[in-house]
């Protein structure tokens, strides 16, 4: 916040509860949370804390029961349908633990189609894919179908994806949840770099392993934030970078 | 997200499931084959229909007796020849038949209509009579004329029947009985085959006649053989075989196209007078107005093809049904797609777009070929009719089947459209 502009993120009192009246869950009791630009956060918690909970209100797939939140200053509540698409489309972007790409398009169409509801133009597009591809490793895939690539590389498309369209905050579900140590180290060490190159991440997790990426590590447990650990300065590398430099 | 995308969505998705959508599209394709089909057979029924009536002397008026009550059993000339047996009974007087008051037509109600002072918009007169089915018979060969008609020489301008070979017979032949006929395509087939039939003499019924034509072809007019016939001067055919009863009908020619109603209100007059009808009496005679006829029958085949088109209708509803029951399943089995689409920010306009153009694309591919197929299908004789492919139809079945899509398609877009997209993304 020392540039004056306001947070990238910024939770006031969420609250989220699925069902009503004898079944109702809470499953987010009030977080508060800013996140500035250029952060790199891990958010940690056992199963059923509600980290997805808050991952999907914080990338606009779900409202709030209560409370405001303000995505690059904006408040998203207040948004209409066609405008929370904008948001989605152009300020985040998401990472998801199954992958989630589109089934028999090529790794280049998946990593085109934001671009395209975003109305780049078709050359530009695709000059921007392959250099999202590019940074992520699979230049060499780009004309791969889903199934024919592996869990490690299909993430990959799905992190240029969410890459591919310079978002202001890049969120990721659980992103190694479904991956082997390898693979997860390939995905981790995509995340380290753009960490190190100053955009805003947010990482869903319950590996202390993967955590340990982050410059600052925010516990939940039953809804609530319980600890907020800063471990690297926001302007700064993160940790395991900075390892790798000293 | 311009319109090419939203089609090249569209496509992939389409081609993704081959042969869901073709078997969807051939619901389509049917539908639209049988609207464009059915109507061309239709108009093509309709089109021969009229041309037959055409063949009879579009500027001719067909004064036919109505004393025999109504039905078409008989025939014309079969009327003529069952009242041989009343002779010369009949005239001015009155006459001993069913009906008190009706009258015959006779030669001197053709004279009367030939008077240029009452019908001047009369070319010329025909009197007619026909007796049918008569045993012909030439050097061993036999055939059985269907029409042998007993008239003037105008008969042949006036009903349309021109003379390939060979000439006509003139009013001298008229005049002195002659026994001269001018015989039709069929006629001249069976009894003389490839030969000349020009001056040989057959006998009818017994009665030699000379050929002195032959007619040409007119075709078949679907229910009848038009070239089944044998035109004979009229006292020749009355004294061998009808006898000089009365006629079984007048051909009436007008001068004009034009003058076809004038000629027609003409001989209601008259022939009123001389039947002596007034005010509200029925006629004893019918006087056929092609014109008229056409009208009706256009009316009469025009409700037939609308019922034609009704059915395809139908069938192409169906295809459409067929259309919102595949898009359903699509909507259903993608919503996964549609909930990662709306995550990376799809707007809902462009999901909508995407169904709503497979939809379209299914039913107007389907159309497309529907089309083709009914285009190819006009080419063939179905159930002896030559279909003729109505413009309009083409325009209307695609039109229809591309609204069918729209329509059919956007219960199932708007409901992909209208997912929420963490509600998509959770659907197992
Ligand atoms: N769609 C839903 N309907 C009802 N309850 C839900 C739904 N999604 C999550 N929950 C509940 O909310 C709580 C938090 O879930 P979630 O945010 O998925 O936790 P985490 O991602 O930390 O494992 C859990 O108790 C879960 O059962
Ligand atoms: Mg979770």
């Amino acid at each position: 916040m020392t540039d004056g502009k306001p947070p990238v993120l910024d939770l006031r009192d969420i609250t989220k509860v699925y069902g009503s009246g004898e079944t109702a869950v809470h499953a987010l009791r009030g977080v508060s949370l800013t996140v500035d630009r250029g952060d790199y956060v891990a958010i940690m918690g056992a199963s059923g804390s509600g980290k997805s909970t808050l991952m999907n209100i914080v990338g606009c797939l779900d409202i709030p029961s209560g409370g405001r939140y303000l995505l690059d200053g904006t408040d998203v509540g207040a948004l209409d349908e066609y405008q929370q698409a904008i948001v989605r489309n152009r300020k985040l972007g998401f990472v998801f633990q199954s992958f989630n790409l589109i089934p028999r398009m090529s790794a280049l169409s998946n990593v085109e189609l934001p671009l395209a509801y975003g109305g780049v133009k078709a050359g530009e597009r695709r000059r921007r894919a392959l250099a999202a591809l590019d940074q992520v490793g699979l230049a060499a895939r780009v004309g791969h179908q889903p199934n024919e690539l592996s869990g490690g590389q299909q993430q990959r498309v799905a992190v240029a994806r969410a890459l591919v369209t310079a978002p202001t905050l890049l969120l990721a579900d659980e992103p190694t949840g479904a991956l082997d140590s390898k693979s997860s180290q390939d995905v981790m060490g995509i995340f380290d770099r753009l960490g190190a190159s100053g955009r805003t991440i947010v990482v869903i997790t319950h590996e202390e392993e993967v955590a340990s990426h982050a410059k600052r590590v925010i516990r939940l447990m039953d809804g609530h934030v319980v600890e907020d650990v800063r471990t690297s300065p926001v302007g700064g590398l993160p940790p395991r970078l900075a390892e790798v430099a000293s | 997200m311009n319109a090419a995308e939203v089609l090249r969505f569209a496509l992939r998705g389409l081609t993704a499931n081959k042969v869901r959508s073709a078997l969807t599209m051939l619901g389509i394709l049917i539908g639209v084959a049988a609207v464009i089909l059915l109507v061309a057979v239709g108009q093509g029924a309709s089109r021969s229909i009229q041309d037959n009536i055409q063949r009879l002397g579009a500027n001719s008026l067909t004064i036919t007796p109505s004393t025999s009550g109504g039905g078409f059993g008989g025939g014309g000339g079969g009327g003529g020849f069952v009242r041989i047996a009343q002779g010369g009974g009949r005239g001015d007087q009155q006459n001993s038949g069913p009906r008190t008051q009706a009258k015959d037509l006779t030669v001197d109600d053709a004279r009367a209509l030939a008077d240029p002072a009452n019908a001047p918009s009369v070319k010329s007169v025909s009197p007619v009579v026909t007796a049918q089915n008569q045993a012909a018979t030439y050097e061993g060969a036999s055939h059985s004329i269907a029409q042998l008609v007993g008239t003037y020489p105008s008969y042949f301008e006036a009903s349309n029947k021109p003379v390939v070979s060979g000439t006509y017979f003139y009013n001298d032949d008229v005049l002195s009985a002659r026994k001269v006929v001018v015989i039709g395509h069929t006629v001249a087939q069976d009894l003389f085959g490839t030969a000349s039939p020009l001056g040989k003499q057959i006998n009818v019924a017994g009665v030699p006649f000379t050929v002195v034509g032959v007619l040409k072809e007119a075709g078949s007019s679907g229910f009848q053989d038009a070239d089944d016939v044998a035109i004979a001067p009229l006292p020749a055919v009355q004294q061998s075989l009808t006898g000089f009863g009365p006629l079984g009908q007048i051909l009436v020619e007008a001068k004009t196209a034009d003058a076809v109603d004038a000629a027609q209100a003409e001989a209601t007059q008259v022939l009123n007078q001389r039947h002596g009808i007034t005010g509200t009496a029925s006629a004893d005679y019918r006087i056929l107005n092609p014109a008229t006829l056409q009208e009706t029958v256009s009316a009469a085949t025009g409700t037939f093809t609308v019922l034609l088109a009704a059915v395809a209708a139908i069938s192409l509803l169906v295809g459409g049904i067929g259309i919102t029951n595949i898009m359903l399943v699509t909507v259903t089995e993608r919503t996964r797609e549609i909930g990662i689409r709306k995550a990376i920010g799809a707007p809902r306009g462009a999901i909508l777009g995407q169904f709503l153009a497979e939809a379209t694309m299914l039913s107007l591919v389907g159309g497309l070929a529907g089309t083709l197929i009914a285009v190819v299908g006009a080419q063939f004789t179905i159930a002896g009719i030559e279909p003729v492919i109505v413009p309009m139809s083409i325009v209307l079945a695609l039109g229809v089947s591309v609204a069918i899509g729209l329509f059919f398609g956007s219960y199932p877009a708007n409901r992909a459209a209208k997912l929420r997209p963490i509600e998509a993304l959770r659907f197992e």
